[in-house]
């Protein structure tokens, strides 16, 4: 695999680009319990941003900059978080949504029918949302970085 | 003798999946929507979220996503373990552990 | 539409969109028998997980209905059902995770015996 990616303008236009995918990506992951979209789509877009980085730069041109341990770390607590909020209203019954219609945060109620969306309501699903998301986009990078570190270092041995 | 047993079994599964999907019911009447009504018409009163699908994916279903997020952990932890670094590379085959 | 004596509706309607899944099914299947590249298989596996997600897509659909979703919907038009819909996100999701050790015995299978061609890692003994 060539050490140093694509060809300069395939690696401008990266530099542009990849900043609006992860933005659209947490704007999908945020906006679940609203629009179509949700946990595991908005976590794809940030991973195939990261994948997009990775085949426009090469292998070497990410290896000083990201932490492993970073990533595998995140992706626990992601895991963590998901089962700790499943866990939360385990006073009435197992993954009971303690924070719908309660009046605090995330706890507006809405009113029945078509409207425009409301941010601020839908309990634990938007906290679901982030914990699932954040678990998915630093799985899949992971998963991405390794075969391609793994697959390339056992072509050049 | 290999490839005629490998054209006739391809033949054999997939004309009996193409007379499966003629023997369906018709496009667009579902058989019983009781259950997937209540989803409707209690979404926006019990969670509170427009979005019906993730109403269901989340809330109304939580037990499935649970373990989905499990195979998901699972995959990147078998695929991390694969191709981690051993250190005693050359003297591997040999050695009994 | 007819030919010579056949004739069938070439519309959205009856059996045949159920007859479009099967179809991709028996080509993930064919490509799956017939050739001699590991990656080609995989992407035979591939086929046909995607041929099941779409036929589970399609028995949720009811005749008339928009997306299940009240953010600027329109009044008086039916829903279509959701949980089918929510049972392909997670087998999309455990299609990924199968798709992803598949591929990473295939680099091991390079690694060891130089080769992908299946009949070649039968012969040889590493």
């Amino acid at each position: 695999m060539n050490d140093r990616g694509m060809s300069v303008i395939v690696r401008t236009v990266t530099r542009f680009v990849y900043g609006l995918i992860i933005v659209f990506g947490f704007y999908v992951i945020m906006h679940g319990h609203l629009t179509p979209g949700g946990g595991f789509q908005g976590g794809a877009i940030v991973a195939s941003a990261f994948a997009l980085l990775l085949v426009s730069f090469g292998a070497a041109g990410i290896k000083g900059k990201l932490n492993k341990k970073l990533l595998q770390s995140l992706e626990e607590i992601g895991a963590l978080a998901f089962l700790g909020l499943a866990f939360a209203g385990l006073g009435t019954a197992f993954f009971y949504n303690l924070l719908a219609h309660g009046g605090g945060f995330f706890g507006a109620a809405v009113p029945a029918g078509p409207n425009p969306g409301i941010l601020n309501a839908g309990g634990l699903v938007p906290l679901m949302n982030w914990a699932v998301g954040l678990k998915v986009m630093t799985g899949i990078a992971s998963i991405v970085i390794v075969m391609l570190i793994g697959a390339r270092k056992e072509e050049t041995e | 003798m290999n490839k005629v047993l490998r054209v006739v079994a391809f033949l054999f599964v997939s004309a009996f999946l193409i007379l499966a999907a003629t023997s369906m019911r018709d496009f667009g009447v579902p058989n019983d929507a009781t259950m997937d009504q209540y989803f409707i018409d209690n979404t926006q009163a019990e969670v509170g979220a427009n979005n019906v699908v993730t109403a269901v994916v989340f809330d109304y279903r939580g037990f499935d996503t649970l373990g989905e997020a499990t195979v998901l952990f699972t995959a990147v932890i078998a695929v991390l373990t694969l191709f981690r670094k051993r250190k005693e590379d050359e003297m591997f085959e040999g050695e009994v552990r | 539409m007819s030919i010579g004596s056949f004739s069938f509706d070439v519309t959205a309607s009856g059996q045949f969109p159920y007859i479009i899944a099967a179809i991709l099914v028996a080509f993930g299947l064919y490509a799956l028998l017939f050739k001699r590249n590991l990656i080609k298989m995989v992407i035979g596996i591939t086929l046909i997980e995607t041929g099941v997600n779409l036929f589970l897509v399609m028995v949720g659909y009811r005749s008339g209905g928009a997306a299940p979703i009240y953010t600027y919907a329109n009044p008086g038009q039916g829903m279509v059902l959701p949980t089918p819909q929510a049972l392909t996100l997670t087998s999309i999701v455990i299609g990924l995770a199968t798709t992803a050790l598949l591929l990473s015995f295939a680099i091991f299978v390079h690694r060891h015996y130089g080769t992908l061609d299946v009949r070649k890692i039968k012969e040889l003994r590493g």
